[in-house]
């Protein structure tokens, strides 16, 4: 006895045996789509005597094809199927999208860099420099002190820290200090160098006080829970066993934790110290505001104004003299400058994180 | 019948570690209360002063800042707008739909755009977003110009509150990424593949088994994106073309100034009580998004210890 099946009559196509649009298609459509937009740009370029627009072109071809797509597969393959696709094509375009940001600011910021990326850009200050020429050695310098100033208040701060909530800490504090660090990682920058212009004129009476360790401090400020939250996630993977053998021993906590625990996690740790680095470098508002801006070299944290790296980029956009070019080229070797020094410290970071990093047993 | 149990000798060396990892802590609790505490003495002589000695002079402290507390809302809430669905397609490509060996590698690649400091994102906004943008607001404002967000007349520099907007979206786009990236891969592996089994697509067992389960933590990534788009202060300062109005115009060259924006752009010419009035703006920006990142947090804690930091 021979039954067929009666044809759906629920509206849900059966996945199994719904024909589907050949593995192909997908591109054939995308390819064409492209195409049938690049031609209707350049047909109304030729019309119009205007510039082909390629951002135009790539736009409207996207839409199409999922446009189309969509129209193809719902006929085919029904609707669960085409929303399937659509939302498919949407996901991967939303992360096409966020590349073009990328990799804009990469070009314009390698190809208008380059200009002034010169010996000169790294041996000379703005000192006397009106116009061409000058560089940014003066804002390197002061870069490193502050930034480095910041290390050495926040590392130690927020290393103890970690270990006092991974090894110690427990109960209404501890938890008050993990939620407060972690609010403490949205405080906006702007923020951080006020609190450092208002406690230091308050503390030392002058109301227009600029100098660098405030900035130090404001960035210590930002860069204080980066450093807890990381070196928090590396203490708690430390292996409990590892504790214990050396508990086991008979010694004591505190040496346990400098000799055991810490020299365990000690590549993480560097890791994320290494990024927080990365994160405060290009920190602009707070040093703005309390480390001020000069053309001159500064050595003197303590003592007047001190320019840094990414306020010479606002400062050299913001203000330019007659020669505006001049001060634009700076501006972008100063921003390519910047970049790459984020960028080695974040590679640096994964390398750490990649070589040195103890292989725990699994 | 208790045993007395054994304890360990406290050394005096234990008793100094211990005691300076907890000042360590105290003290990071100390540094958020100064903040708040200097913030709110440094304020004080703004609050009470002559209005009439503010800049603009404007009729109270409070009208001064309402424009300014408008645009920082305005634009942080355009950013969102930009930001949230594409982070969320984002990070659903990155946990659900990239291949699995190549999926690490495009996370640190949005990654990298968290790590590009906002100066240069603000150089990048001025000189290469804003001339592009210029003849699409063009083409807006001629043939939308009766829709109020787009009411002629046009800026003829792009410098809006709309390519702000969009900038300030980039910059939080690796934030709630990141964030929402996390919470999807959390989605317990059996009920994404209960979902697949009973036949669904890859979109039904998203909506199904992903979403549902990662509602907190998305609603509290959009919150932390918020709270960075709120306080951004470079791109502000100098992209945006500012002037003392609220106004929800997208494309006009007069624009609300946003408090983070306003605070960089005056800040190094200030003197007297104009410097506590800004003073007392960033208070007021402090106090936004402290409530906002607070609540976030609360969120997403309940769920799992995560932070944008690590």
């Amino acid at each position: 006895m021979t039954t067929t099946l009666a044809p759906a009559t629920t509206g849900i196509t059966n996945t199994l045996t719904a024909s589907r649009l050949p593995k192909w298609a997908t591109w054939a459509i995308l390819g064409g789509c492209l195409a049938v937009a690049a031609g209707v740009f350049a047909i109304v370029q030729l019309s119009t005597g205007g510039d082909f627009s390629i951002v135009g072109a790539v736009f409207f071809g996207t839409v199409l094809f999922n446009i189309m797509l969509f129209a193809l597969s719902y006929l085919v393959e029904g609707g669960r199927q085409a929303r399937n696709r659509l939302v498919t094509s949407l996901v991967v375009t939303a992360f096409l999208i966020a590349l073009i940001p990328l990799l804009s600011l990469v070009w314009t910021v390698l190809g208008n860099g380059i200009a002034r990326f010169d010996p000169a850009f790294f041996s000379q200050s703005m000192r006397n420099v009106v116009g061409e020429g000058g560089g940014a050695l003066h804002a390197i310098t002061g870069t490193l002190l502050i930034t480095g100033a910041a290390t050495l208040i926040s590392v130690p701060v927020g290393l103890l820290t970690a270990i006092y909530l991974v090894e110690y800490g427990q109960g209404a504090l501890a938890r008050a200090i993990t939620f407060f660090v972690d609010v403490m990682t949205g405080i906006p920058s702007i923020v951080a160098g006020l609190f450092a212009f208002a406690f230091f004129s308050l503390i030392t009476g002058d109301p227009g006080i600029r100098f660098g360790f405030g900035g130090a401090v404001a960035l210590s400020l930002l860069m204080t829970p980066v450093v807890v939250r990381s070196s928090e996630e590396m203490l708690k993977i430390v292996p409990n066993e590892l504790r214990e053998a050396a508990y086991a021993l008979g010694v004591p906590k505190w040496l346990t934790i400098l000799k055991v625990v810490i020299p365990t996690s000690i590549a993480g740790i560097t890791t994320g110290v290494t990024l927080a680095i990365a994160r405060v470098i290009g920190e602009t508002a707070p040093l703005l505001l309390i480390a001020g801006f000069t053309s001159s070299m500064n050595y003197d944290l303590f003592n007047n104004r001190i320019m840094t790296l990414p306020v010479f980029v606002y400062t050299q956009y913001a203000t330019p003299g007659t020669d505006v070019q001049a001060y634009l080229d700076r501006a972008w070797a100063a921003a390519l400058t910047l970049v790459l020094i984020v960028m080695a410290l974040n590679l640096i970071a994964r390398l750490i994180a990649k070589f040195f990093s103890p292989k725990l047993g699994r | 019948m208790t045993a007395a149990i054994p304890r360990a000798k406290v050394r005096p060396a234990d008793r100094i570690f211990s005691g300076s990892t907890l000042f360590a802590g105290v003290l990071i609790l100390a540094a958020l209360a100064a903040v708040a505490l200097f913030l709110i003495v440094q304020s004080i002589p703004a609050l009470v002063a002559d209005p009439a000695e503010l800049e603009g002079s404007p009729t109270s402290f409070w009208a001064y800042v309402a424009p300014l507390a408008f645009g920082t809302v305005w634009a942080a809430a355009l950013a969102l707008l930009i930001a949230f669905p594409l982070s969320i397609g984002i990070a659903l490509f990155i946990s659900h739909y990239a291949p699995r060996r190549i999926a690490q590698g495009l996370g640190y690649i949005i990654d990298l755009l968290a790590a590009v400091p906002s100066v240069v994102f603000g150089l990048w906004g001025i000189k290469v977003l804003a001339p592009f943008m210029t003849p699409f607001y063009d083409w807006l404002v001629t043939n939308f110009g009766w829709f109020p967000l787009f009411a002629p007349p046009v800026s003829g520099t792009g410098r809006t509150v709309l390519t702000v907007a969009i900038v300030l979206a980039v910059m939080i786009i690796p934030i709630i990424t990141a964030l929402s990236r996390e919470i999807f891969l959390q989605t317990p592996r059996l009920h994404e593949e209960a979902a697949l089994a009973l036949g669904a697509t890859r979109l039904e067992m998203i909506q199904m088994a992903v979403l549902p389960f990662g509602r907190a933590g998305i609603v509290s990534a959009a919150m932390l994106g918020l709270g960075r788009a709120l306080g951004e202060t470079m791109v502000v300062a100098m992209v945006l073309s500012p002037a003392v109005v609220i106004s929800f115009v997208l494309t006009s060259s007069t624009n609300p100034s946003t408090i983070a924006g306003n605070i960089a752009l005056k800040f190094p010419d200030a003197y007297g009580v104009g410097v506590n009035a800004l003073i007392a703006t960033g208070l007021i920006l402090f106090i936004i998004t402290l409530v906002i990142n607070s609540i976030a947090r609360f969120v997403v804690n309940r769920r799992k210890a995560f932070s944008g930091a690590n």
